[in-house]
């Protein structure tokens, strides 16, 4: 699933797809204006999917409750702005540490169980959640969301405007400053465990790791990332819904992670551009008729498994297949 | 006391409906290892179906309802032995993925055959008339709720403890390689199974179309609720998907009378709480 290479690839190896990623960034602002609100909400999307990589993809836990980090991390964004101030970047640390300690918390009772049971507790965490969220009104505006919040300005230089320059550079830089992050991390001894973990959790116990105090953490730490990116999304289009802590969250971003590729960083990002524009220029299709698409997508993407399309790729463009044989420690 | 009659009643009956609808479930997921998130589907299919026989065809409840379930039952077992089969070896998440995609086809199509209104069964009159207990009096509907319940319960318990087709599935669920070796025609047991589970999904969806509305959005609605009864009374055990269904079932209609503000709260918190006791199912002993 992932490849793994003991010595690393030449520096501007590792920095091309970033510098590419920020090209990409650049021709959307200056190329798409118009394009731009709905750039940062996939950018805020993104980070959501990228954490979901490090639990599912890394750590080989199946989760369909993933959005209650990211709705906790929302409200909270929310709650500090409403109650106590507008900044930001605090929003954002507020966010990751609801996150964090929600995870944290719900990671001691369910890291105890595995498969089913454990998918089954991680739904159940996040409809406990969002019952909680609908039940205290006074604090979250129930079904009717919570706005009528205010952000200041961004490091006190610009504050948001109608066209969503301000919000997309946001956006874009607090994804660009996660992915990296997350990228150092799991390519750290800790990311390397969680994938022995993943592989084979007897023989990484027989090694000596302690299997469930590192997935705690690597569930912590994808939970601190989930809430910042319901804080940025909730900064950015100033409201928080019920809907943030729905099942339907982590299952759509289930289906963006797979359709990237699970394990993978950048699969990750790849399949919520790929989803949300779809999503969007579906949108003005009737909402039955766009589950036909993503109810397809599903079905023959685990029919026909990602590893064959890439295949078929690699064969047609010999350069990929070069390029991937020397680093070929695959598992 | 008329208010615990009432939450007794009325959790019993809904206890029942889960149960006839996630046996099915319980069966595919303790036999085949098959995680089959597209359940809920049969069960709504099912329901369409009777709606279509009897409200729009005209046709007598019971054959309705009959023809409804043999229709989904055989739906089941044809997407078996042609797609799902292949999903067996996958691992969880794919199959997780594959069925959350089946479901929202379903999902589609339901919207395109019938609209995205709630499709209503008609009762016949013999239904309708309140039968009095003594202590309440309650529409007749409920009471076929629970005694198919009870119905499908002894008859399941039978089928597998004394038939042969009961040996069949019990030796395939203990060891598919022995079993096949043996001369159990392997692959049949899984299609007829997975039709008989589909089958009874849809009798679930028709008996209980009064307390979970039919709509193109059933499926996905009702999919934790099911996938909770399962979880917690054991993979491919049936009596404990039985109490399960009805602990549950029980605590929900509870929670609504009692306490409607809070929503499904209390459902999954039992449900937290059951699974945290026993991982492995309600009836089935912790694994040392």
């Amino acid at each position: 699933m992932t490849s793994l290479s003991l010595h690393a690839p030449p520096l501007w190896r590792q920095v091309l797809p970033y510098a590419a990623l920020l090209g990409l960034a650049l021709l959307i602002y200056f190329v798409f204006p118009d394009q731009l609100p709905m750039a940062a909400r996939i950018a805020a999307l993104a980070i959501f999917v990228m954490s979901l990589d490090l639990v599912v993809g890394y750590g080989g836990l199946a989760t369909l409750g993933h959005s209650a980090m990211y709705g906790v991390g929302a409200y909270a964004a929310g709650l500090l702005a409403t109650h106590l101030t507008g900044n930001p970047l605090l929003g954002l640390l507020a966010g990751a540490c609801a996150g964090a300690v929600l995870a944290l918390l719900s990671g001691l009772f369910l890291l105890r169980y595995e498969g089913l049971t454990f998918l089954m507790l991680t739904i159940a965490i996040s409809q406990i959640a969002q019952n909680l969220a609908s039940k205290l009104r006074q604090w979250t505006g129930g079904d009717d969301g919570l706005s009528g919040f205010t952000i200041q300005k961004i490091l006190g230089l610009a504050s948001f405007d109608l066209q969503g320059r301000v919000a997309f550079v946001y956006c874009f830089a607090v994804m660009f400053i996660c992915l990296w992050l997350m990228r150092r991390l799991m390519a750290s001894p800790f990311g390397l465990a969680c994938v022995g973990i993943h592989q084979n959790r007897q023989r990484m116990a027989a090694l000596g790791t302690r299997i469930r105090w590192q997935l705690l953490k690597l569930y912590t730490i994808a939970g601190a990332f989930a809430g910042i990116s319901g804080a940025l999304a909730a900064q950015v289009a100033q409201i928080v819904g019920l809907d943030s802590l729905g099942f339907e969250l982590s299952a759509e971003a289930l289906v963006m992670l797979v359709l990237g590729g699970a394990g993978n960083l950048w699969g990750a990002l790849v399949g919520t551009v790929v989803f949300a524009s779809i999503h969007h220029w579906a949108s003005t299709l009737n909402p039955y008729h766009w589950l036909f698409i993503i109810g397809g997508m599903l079905v023959t993407m685990v029919l026909v498994p990602r590893e064959r399309w890439g295949q078929a790729l690699s064969r047609r463009l010999q350069l990929f297949r070069r390029a991937a044989a020397p680093s070929g420690a695959s598992s | 006391m008329t208010l615990l009659a009432n939450i007794l009643i009325d959790g019993i009956a809904y206890g029942m409906v889960l149960f006839i609808i996630s046996v099915g479930l319980s069966i595919t997921l303790g036999l085949m290892r098959f995680v089959n998130l597209a359940h809920g589907a049969f069960a709504m299919t099912g329901g369409y179906l009777a709606a279509w026989l009897v409200g729009a065809q005209g046709w007598p409840f019971g054959w309705g309802l009959l023809a409804a379930v043999v229709l989904t039952g055989l739906l089941g077992a044809v997407l078996e032995a042609l797609v799902l089969r292949r999903l067996y070896r996958r691992s969880e998440l794919e199959q997780v993925l594959f069925t959350i995609g089946l479901t929202f086809l379903f999902v589609a199509t339901a919207n395109l055959l019938a609209g995205p209104e709630v499709q209503l069964i008609p009762l016949p009159a013999w239904l309708k008339t309140p039968v009095d207990l003594g202590i309440r009096t309650l529409p007749a509907q409920r009471l076929l709720v629970i005694a198919a319940g009870l119905a499908v319960l002894a008859l399941s318990a039978l089928v597998l403890g004394r038939s042969r087709f009961g040996i069949w599935l019990r030796a395939t669920v203990d060891n598919t390689g022995a079993a096949a070796a043996l001369g159990i025609p392997v692959k049949w047991v899984y299609a007829a199974t997975f039709g008989v589970g589909a089958a009874l999904a849809g009798l679930g969806g028709i008996l209980g179309a009064e307390l979970m509305p039919l709509e193109p959005y059933y499926p996905i609605k009702y999919l934790v609720l099911v996938l909770v009864v399962v979880a917690v009374g054991g993979m491919g055990s049936i009596t404990g998907s039985a109490v399960a269904a009805l602990a549950l079932g029980t605590i929900e209609t509870a929670s609504k009378y009692l306490a409607s503000d809070w929503g499904s709260l209390f459902f999954f918190l039992s449900m937290a709480l059951f699974l945290a006791w026993r991982p492995q199912g309600l009836l089935v002993a912790r694994r040392a």
